[in-house]
């Protein structure tokens, strides 16, 4: 089995690593784990070794390719639309499947609206429970609390969703809106009266939902950040707060709007959920007490219906600004989160 | 000079205390959302649940059984299409992935990772349900399998970096041919962290709707056969919860019920195959 190597390689490969017995053809780039390669001499067992690269790039091609078949798919499907509206379709706020016409802002607007409002609730929690479970909490209990959080991102979206319509509205209902309508009603933001469907409730939803990403990869930066940095901290006379505050956040701050900006994708894609608590009312309203419309849930509930090219097209716009918009967050996120911890996949880990 | 000290040790205990609030808040949804589902969903479950199929709407009684098994078959057609793909495609990242290639690759499966499942449905729906006029499980599955992938490859190549080079070493210096290494023992040993990946996976999807809502459609009938709409629990879910009988509601309640048992025994055996992992 072994003697490709010659003996002058196998005494200049032990210096570096291991000797790699195995030969590869010159012009294929070297994998990660071998330093050298021996004489390319081409026997029958490396046809299994061809075969096996070839076999995993054609799998590995499947994303590129899906990328491509999506951008390129929904392009194609949605030209009747862009070809007629052109960029009107992003700002105007007409949505008439009878007339024919069609423009978006209204989900656009509450896509954004609520993803803003999902973040201004979640951040906080997620970096609660990333910077408690990295600083303060006590060791027996850090696993069963990253458990639990990670179990929220596990609920299906639908069973959010039916919990938003019979447990969250009607607690939101009776005793949430109310005080808050007392006090904040005379602003533009808590106008109007609480019906339950609201771009608020779809907000909320979201916020519970997007916790969990944005938690875990928060905490995986903190754990990245090197344990010095806060010793220093201490060691100058901070308090523990301070040592958190002052050394330890500011070092993964990158890495922590990534991990925000994640959050976000997952809550600008967000179908189910949203659809069945915002209320689907194809209205910008500046009130979180009105209903809204998010561009997943119009495509959740109109593609069904679309009878004519025009409005089915229309529809595959929406996706495909709604694609677009999620894998522009998503890769500046991917980026700001390598920068971080390069090498490491910090961030992957969840779901 | 000690007062300023006590105010800086009163804050940083304010801040402590305000951090477990925050953590206890983030938390609670969870406990909710379990309580409400066992208090409301029990008392629906019944033999009849798991053996019967829905009766017409408005009438009482009447199971689930088509939606649970549709939701079988289909992740298990996800698994199928998306397995193979996921860990090969994890398999070339370790073992090749260093390349430009390799760098796109891992980038692109982090970002499609974050896709809008509705997006992947209607680009399913344009491939695989459009062209035959007909919609499928089939085409479910298939979209569901589209999520899976991006997330399994990362996880497989995780694992698989886990695993110390020299064993990697060891296998060449015998002779193994890099195949082999790599099937025979790195995958072998980074095995149980890629089953809990792919359960994790499964349980992902499992309780996916949004893709399913133009693809496998539903199905008010009992159909096994995958080139036929299929129910699955999600989409009865969807239905009932949305509908106006109050029976529909309590019905919602008990499928989301069973199928939150699913996905969190899902869960948790991915979480028993990694604690094996560290314990050996």
């Amino acid at each position: 089995m072994v003697g490709e190597t010659t003996p002058g390689k196998l005494s200049r490969a032990m210096s570096t690593t291991f000797p790699q017995t195995i030969t590869s053809a010159p012009s294929e780039p070297m994998a990660p784990a071998s330093t050298l390669s021996a004489a390319p001499r081409p026997t029958r067992r490396h046809y299994g070794d061809r075969v096996y690269r070839w076999l995993l790039t054609a799998l590995a091609l499947t994303l590129p390719l899906l990328l491509v078949a999506i951008v390129a798919e929904l392009i194609v499907s949605s030209w009747p639309s862009i070809h007629k509206f052109g960029f009107s379709f992003i700002w105007t706020s007409v949505w008439d499947p009878v007339g024919e016409v069609y423009g978006a802002a209204p989900m656009i607007f509450g896509t954004l609206v609520s993803s803003l409002l999902a973040l201004v609730i979640a951040v906080p929690l997620s970096l609660g429970v990333a910077i408690f479970l990295t600083e303060f909490a006590p060791k027996w209990l850090r696993q069963p609390v990253a458990f639990l959080v990670e179990l929220l991102a596990a609920i299906p979206s639908v069973v959010y969703g039916l919990w938003g319509i019979y447990v969250l509205i009607p607690l939101l209902r009776d005793y949430a809106a109310p005080p808050i309508r007392a006090l904040l009603g005379w602003t533009p933001l808590f106008n109007g009266i609480f019906y339950g469907n609201s771009m608020l409730a779809g907000g909320i939803i979201l916020a519970i939902m997007i916790v969990p990403y944005i938690a875990a990869i928060s905490r995986e930066v903190l754990l990245a950040v090197p344990a010095t940095q806060r010793e220093a901290a201490l060691g100058l006379g901070a308090t523990r707060w301070e040592a958190v505050w002052g050394a330890v956040l500011p070092y993964g701050r990158a890495g922590i709007i990534g991990a925000v900006m994640l959050g976000l994708g997952r809550a600008l894609g967000e179908t189910m959920a949203v659809t069945m608590v915002i209320g689907n009312r194809h209205d910008i309203a500046l009130s979180l007490f009105q209903p809204g419309y998010t561009m997943a849930a119009a495509i959740a509930n109109e593609f069904s219906e679309a009878t004519s090219t025009m409005y089915l097209s229309a529809l595959f716009e929406v996706g495909l600004v709604l694609f677009v918009i999620t894998i522009g967050v998503n890769a500046f996120a991917r980026l700001l989160v390598w920068r971080v911890a390069r090498g490491t996949a910090v961030g992957s880990k969840a779901l | 000079m000690s007062i300023r000290v006590a105010t800086r040790r009163i804050k940083s205990g304010f801040f402590t205390g305000l951090v477990v609030c925050l953590c206890f808040l983030a938390v609670l949804p969870l406990f909710l959302i379990f309580a409400d589902l066992v208090h409301k969903g029990a008392s629906s479950i019944n033999w009849d649940f798991f053996v019967k199929i829905p009766v017409a709407a408005g009438q009482s009684g009447g199971g689930v059984s088509n939606a649970i098994v549709g939701t079988i078959i289909i992740v298990m057609i996800a698994c199928a299409v998306g397995i193979p793909i996921g860990i090969g495609t994890g398999l070339y990242l370790a073992e090749y992935g260093i390349g430009k290639l390799g760098w796109f690759v891992r980038f692109l499966a982090d970002v499609l990772n974050g896709t809008p499942s509705i997006v992947v449905g209607i680009f399913a729906w344009t491939w695989f349900v459009k062209p035959v006029h007909h919609f499928s499980a089939l085409a479910g599955g298939v979209a569901l399998a589209l999520l899976m992938v991006p997330m399994l490859a990362r996880t497989t190549e995780e694992m698989l970096r886990l695993v110390p080079n020299s064993l990697r070493e060891a296998a060449l210096a015998l002779g193994y041919p890099r195949w082999r290494t790599s099937l025979s023992v790195m995958a072998r040993v980074a095995l149980s962290g890629i089953v809990t990946g792919s359960l994790v996976g499964v349980a992902r999807v499992a309780g996916e709707t949004a893709p399913l809502l133009f693809t496998a459609l539903g199905n008010i009938n009992f159909d096994t056969n995958i080139k036929e709409p299929m129910q699955t629990l999600s989409l009865q879910i969807f239905t009932y919860a949305t509908g106006p009988f109050e029976d529909w509601h309590r019905l919602a309640w008990a499928s989301a019920l069973v199928l939150m048992s699913l996905v969190l025994a899902l869960a948790l055996a991915a979480r028993w195959a990694t604690r094996k992992r560290y314990g050996t």
